[in-house]
């Protein structure tokens, strides 16, 4: 794993080379910044960031894939995972290398909603724990979503596809439940498997709740598809 | 430095790598001759760790490629086919990136990047983006790669390709100037490549070596050997006739349409003389000729060409491949 910061900061890198970086990233600051203004930033309203909090997980749903598609989709469709790994470093170290990089990336766009918190304080008193959670729960998030995104990028070598797959996945995995909890009446079998998906999970850390099972949830899912991606790297030598 | 044993790979049913067994020695410029298709990149890509053998094993510089892959690609430079790059990058900051993966120190890697930008001709577009420069500065900017970490042996597959004449020419040229300092193994479809660049050659066809050894041993086994040629003003048959009584002619064969130049004169007839093993046979010849007051226009020996040899090698083997899979 020594090498994978070396992958990482040129991912990064290759980030603000691509217009579609900014275009994703001027979409969620506006998106947010609009959730923040309508819900949160309301006279009369509590001093909380709850409703930002939850409309960056529907951000994320469609940012991700954008932001992941090129990872290694890129890399095999253009043969430079050849020259990558014909030198003396890993599939993990890629595969971490990308992932941290993308988190960089994803740390750049979250940065500036900062702001919104110093807004909040000016005009009333923000209580710092639920904004922590806050943050915390939209890291865990990202993370998982994009260890999904970078596993749908090393099947394919299209991007397209890639960020196709990686949309879809996250759609049926978050929005879908949350849709059929909202406006669906549906029995405890189907209750219990809504909470466990991640926006239940989720909204627990908008809400300013740190669940030690949910905070589990997000790193062991996050690390089965950084380790299904190593795999799928590695199975390139025995096609 | 690379030393290969049986080495098969199966892509399904499909044998693309049969057996393959050769010894690329120290110091030396390797031609890996092949049509398209023939097993090349294959091969080439087994050594470099990128695919896993099916069977069989090979050892790049003492180190085994499936074992010690690692050692393996340190001491290795490897140009894959169409030389893929970061088109977003500027080649300093390629390069760079590079060397930082293969665990370069930065002032080392500042010296072997000014090193390596010489030596490829590459100090005048070090702060290019790469996805702006030609194809020949593409194929530089990979070569500058492989010779980064210095390493012992290189492994280059189809580096000409796409270039145009001059930059082939400075692409070979730079080859050429590596031998010694490193092994090198050249893959390529074209024949003149291997014969401007190579010490060595192996010819690889339906996945199986079919020849290997030094230029001169292939050329000295081909079926057909050297031949002179004599150009001069007169009957043909008289000439054929005087021609085979020289000592030391094996055969004689006149010469017309295509082959012949003189078709344009007729009066000037070509004779084809095989020689006898160990004779020359051309000053006789030229005497029998000026004796007989033929006037004479031209004597020449036209050496022996591999790419004959590489015909005859390559083409015997895909016809014996069709009759496998037919029967």
């Amino acid at each position: 794993m020594k090498r994978a910061p070396v992958i990482a900061r040129r991912e990064l890198a290759s980030y603000f080379h691509s217009p579609v970086a900014y275009v994703a990233m001027a979409l969620f600051l506006f998106a947010a910044g609009a959730a923040f203004v309508m819900y949160d930033f309301q006279p009369g309203h509590p001093d909380e960031m709850r409703h930002t909090f939850e409309s960056f997980v529907w951000l994320l749903v469609f940012v991700s894939p954008v932001l992941t598609m090129s990872l290694l989709a890129q890399e095999w469709s253009s043969g430079t995972m050849e020259t990558l790994m014909t030198t003396p470093i890993n599939e993990l170290d890629v595969v971490i290398g990308k992932f941290l990089g993308s988190m960089a990336f994803f740390v750049v766009l979250v940065l500036p909603t900062i702001l919104y918190v110093a807004l909040l304080s000016v005009y009333g008193h923000v209580d710092i724990g639920p904004v922590i959670a806050g943050y915390l729960g939209i890291f865990l998030t990202a993370a998982l979503f994009i260890s999904v995104g970078l596993f749908c990028s090393s099947m394919t070598k299209s991007q397209l596809v890639a960020a196709f797959a990686t949309g879809a996945v996250l759609f049926a995995s978050t929005i879908i439940p949350y849709l059929v909890s909202y406006y669906a009446t549906i029995g405890d079998v189907w209750r219990s498997v809504v909470n466990g998906c991640i926006y239940a999970r989720y909204s627990g850390f908008a809400q300013g709740i740190i669940d030690t099972g949910n905070v589990v949830f997000f790193i062991a899912a996050t690390a089965v598809f950084l380790f299904l991606s190593v795999k799928k790297l590695e199975s390139r030598r025995w096609q | 430095m690379i030393s290969v044993s049986q080495l098969t790979k199966a892509y399904g049913p499909v044998l693309a790598v049969d057996k393959v067994s050769f010894e690329v020695p120290k110091g030396q410029i390797v031609g890996f001759l092949g049509p398209n298709g023939a097993g090349k990149s294959t091969t080439i890509r087994m050594l470099s760790c990128w695919l896993a053998p099916t069977s069989g094993g090979a050892t790049v510089n003492g180190f085994d490629i499936f074992h010690q892959s690692e050692q393996v690609r340190q001491h290795l430079g490897y140009l894959p086919e169409n030389v893929p790059l970061y088109m977003e990058m500027t080649v300093e900051e390629y390069l760079d990136f590079r060397g930082r993966l293969r665990g370069m120190e930065r002032e080392l890697r500042r010296k072997r990047i000014d090193y390596v930008m010489q030596r490829c001709w590459l100090s005048t577009v070090r702060s290019r983006v790469i996805g702006h420069l030609s194809k020949g500065y593409r194929q530089r900017v990979g070569l500058a790669d492989t010779l980064l970490h210095g390493p012992e042996v290189l492994i280059l597959d189809e580096p000409t390709v796409g270039l145009d004449p001059t930059q082939i020419r400075e692409t070979r040229k730079l080859i050429k100037d590596l031998a010694g300092e490193h092994t090198v193994m050249l893959s390529t479809h074209i024949l003149p490549e291997v014969e401007a660049v190579c010490d060595h050659a192996i010819i690889i066809a339906g996945g199986r070596i079919v020849a290997q050894g030094s230029l001169e041993e292939l050329r000295s086994t081909r079926r057909a050997t050297a031949r002179v040629l004599i150009e001069c003003r007169g009957p043909a048959a008289d000439v054929q006739t005087a021609l085979q009584r020289v000592s030391g002619v094996h055969k004689v064969e006149m010469l017309n349409g295509d082959d012949a130049r003189s078709s344009r004169d007729k009066n000037y007839v070509t004779a084809a003389i095989r020689q006898k093993d160990g004779f020359d046979v051309r000053e006789e010849v030229a005497r029998t000729v000026v004796q007989s007051g033929w006037p004479l226009r031209e004597v020449r020996l036209e050496h022996a060409t591999l790419e004959e040899f590489f015909v005859q090698v390559t083409a015997g083997q895909a016809v014996s491949k069709t009759q496998e899979s037919a029967s």
